[in-house]
């Protein structure tokens, strides 16, 4: 297998097992490719566990049971050299460009800093060539970028610098984590196009997490639905926003509050109104109390991603005759995009 | 004593509302001259990006403007009433009882260490001091039920109810004195697709019964064409645009509202991204002529020089461009 990180069967268990404690991500296997560059969205609401998944395949925190794998290492078991490689190929943008920023540098400082971490220039002029053309990749121009203060950007600005940053370090992987939520929705288009030239460009592969259905339609290839820390559905992203079938992909969608007056959100508020649903354990289904659709077997056990295409798994008794149990790795149902160029930056 | 008589139908006029806040380096006018008139139960819209001033405009209503700002001119009229000429003592008793402010951020705006309840009763108490215990109980439970929470939830403290939860709570709050008018700041913009289709529908379902006018204030535009019924677009302190919110989305008619509904992600086709051009104008030092003569792409030599003026350019429909 030629995978660049794998998640194999990751759980993350937050609080004491034994008393009150929140399973924020539950047996979760994925992997991203190392050849084909993807874009890849994670959706889900508060607590569905997106930022676990970020957070533990950017290592910052070990999963309670389960292995993350880079370039087929356990990212346990680095050696030095290997971990200076993994920080440098896995890049992060997170959400608030506001506070990645000390007020007291100027934001040449964010750009300095990895440069000389990882040796990446050899003179000031080179390290000034290198943030000039980071800079002018994502769409700013460095003379009026350079020897600013944070709060002399706008956010937009600001959130593009950070990806410059990312990018300097000529990273395989950059993990998103709401990167255009606190961005005007003017300046989202442009932020989110300069996303989707890297991954052309430089085939930089995206894991894009988001709670908004539209951006991540917008961008990428394929999509995971998280639901309190599981995946309720997964594939194609055209297949599963187009036509969702698990109850709370639909009921995800149907809420996107589109941009037409015409095309106004039903009435039906149907699980909606469960939507501060118990929290603790339960049983079976996690969205079993919420589901229009609950059958007796939802409580009993909780059901595995039914393979209802080539191109998408769904997590629903629903689809228990539509397709086989998927077993492992979630990516085996993505569709690698064919407009990519082949990697290497 | 409602201060909300009928004046033909609308319920609120704000004619050229200015507000500069003081800086060193001169005023920055976060709105400049803006006018617009709320309907007797209508739901307006006030659109744009951060910087537009359209959350100082909810906050000049509210009379919540804190120094270094300030209404420079302009008058705010609720009925016959002018809200920037009362005192502060006669505007406490206005606030909340005839016009209520639902915030930005419901997350920030309750009191950690008090419950629930508390809240409710100082908000009540402020303006009936006769009414008994019992009866304010009562009407707690009432309130939260139309919000669709559970009675018990006003024993709990803020950092026990989710997001949804505390905003449900800051819309009660707001309905408390049944307000003939409500402003809405971006009350969900910290929540999800679903909450967040809820909490709106709880915010209608209290309109109807209260017979509101209510003006939902915001960035998202899916958000205001999902409930609004007329929009009010701003750029840089200024109206540019105002008219029915099905026009507006059909046919924009000022070229920045046509950047700006051309820039929203579809679910109809994928991958085209189109943003509009440029970054909007520093209000310290603002562009001559039009504020977005930068950035239009049918800016004309006129647009550099002359202000262009709000006006009708259909039944109902106004715009700020030299265009029309």
């Amino acid at each position: 297998m030629s995978a660049f990180v794998e998640l194999q069967n990751v759980t993350q268990v937050f609080g004491n097992p034994k008393k009150e404690h929140t399973v924020a991500l539950d047996d979760f296997s994925f992997s991203i490719s190392e050849t084909v560059p993807s874009f890849t969205a994670v959706v889900g609401e508060s607590g569905s566990g997106k930022t676990t998944l970020a957070r533990i395949l950017l290592g910052f925190q070990f999963p309670t049971i389960g292995t993350v794998r880079y370039r087929g290492t356990d990212i346990h078991k680095f050696s030095a050299r290997e971990r200076q490689t993994f920080r440098r190929e896995i890049q992060a943008v997170f959400q608030d460009p506001f506070e990645v920023y000390n007020p007291f540098y100027k934001v040449d400082h964010l750009l300095t800093v990895p440069i000389a971490r990882f040796h990446l220039a050899k003179s000031r002029t080179e390290a000034r060539a290198l943030m000039e053309t980071a800079l002018r990749t994502v769409g700013l121009r460095p003379e009026e970028t350079l020897g600013r203060y944070p709060h002399q950007l706008s956010g937009g600005q600001r959130q593009r610098v950070t990806v410059a940053r990312a990018l300097l370090l000529k990273p395989r992987l950059i993990v998103a984590d709401e990167p255009v939520s606190m961005v005007d929705a003017s300046l989202r288009a442009t932020i989110l196009e300069s996303l989707d030239t890297l991954r052309r460009d430089f085939g930089i592969s995206f894991l894009y997490i988001t709670h908004d259905l539209t951006t991540a339609y917008q961008v990428s290839d394929n999509i995971i639905v998280l639901y309190r820390g599981s995946v309720a559905e997964t594939g194609d992203v055209e297949q599963v926003i187009k036509d969702p079938q698990h109850p709370y992909t639909q009921l995800l969608v149907s809420s996107i509050p589109l941009p037409d007056p015409d095309r106004r959100w039903g009435e039906d508020v149907v699980a909606a109104g469960q939507s501060e649903a118990t929290a603790g354990e339960q049983k079976g289904c996690k969205f079993a109390n919420r589901c229009p659709y609950v059958m007796p077997m939802c409580r009993e056990s909780a059901p595995p991603l039914y393979r209802t295409s080539a191109h998408r798994a769904v997590a629903c008794y629903l689809y228990r005759d539509a397709g086989e149990a998927l077993d492992g790795d979630i990516a085996q149902t993505f569709r690698m995009s064919v407009a990519a160029t082949t990697g290497g930056a | 004593m409602s201060a909300v008589a009928a004046v033909g139908t609308d319920v609120l006029r704000v004619e050229d509302l200015r507000v500069y806040y003081r800086t060193d380096r001169g005023p920055v006018k976060a709105v400049d001259g803006i006018s617009f008139s709320l309907r007797q139960g209508e739901r307006f819209g006030l659109a744009g990006e951060s910087g537009s001033g359209k959350s100082t405009t909810a906050l000049a209503i509210m009379r919540l403007i804190q120094p270094p700002g300030r209404i420079e001119g302009g008058s705010i009229h609720l009925g016959e009433r002018d809200l920037t000429q009362l005192s502060e003592e006669q505007f406490r008793q206005v606030r909340l009882a005839d016009i209520a402010l639902i915030p930005q951020g419901a997350m920030n705006s309750l009191n950690p260490v008090r419950r629930v309840r508390d809240h409710f009763f100082d908000s009540i108490r402020a303006h009936e001091r006769g009414t008994t215990d019992l009866a304010i109980r009562e009407r707690i439970n009432e309130l939260l039920r139309m919000v669709g929470l559970r009675e018990e939830t006003a024993n709990l403290y803020p950092h026990e109810l989710s997001g949804g939860m505390k905003q449900r709570v800051c819309i009660a709050l707001g309905i408390a004195l049944q307000p003939k008018v409500i402003i809405a700041d971006e009350p969900t913009s910290a929540l999800d697709v679903v909450v967040q289709r809820h909490v709106m529908q709880t915010l209608s379902a209290v309109q109807h019964r209260l017979e509101a006018s209510v003006i939902l204030v915001g960035h998202d535009m899916g958000l205001l064409a999902q409930f609004v019924d007329r929009l009010g677009v701003m750029y840089a302190g200024k109206l540019v645009e105002v008219g029915p919110v099905r026009e507006i989305f059909r046919e924009p008619l000022h070229p920045y509202t046509q950047l700006l509904i051309a820039s929203l992600p579809s679910l109809q086709e994928k991958g085209i991204f189109r943003g509009v051009p440029g970054l909007p104008p520093s209000l310290l030092d603002p562009p001559t002529g039009c504020l977005f003569h930068p950035r239009c792409p049918h800016a004309m030599d006129r647009c550099t020089t002359e202000i262009p003026e709000l006006q009708e350019v259909r039944p109902d429909h106004w715009v700020a461009c030299h265009l029309y």
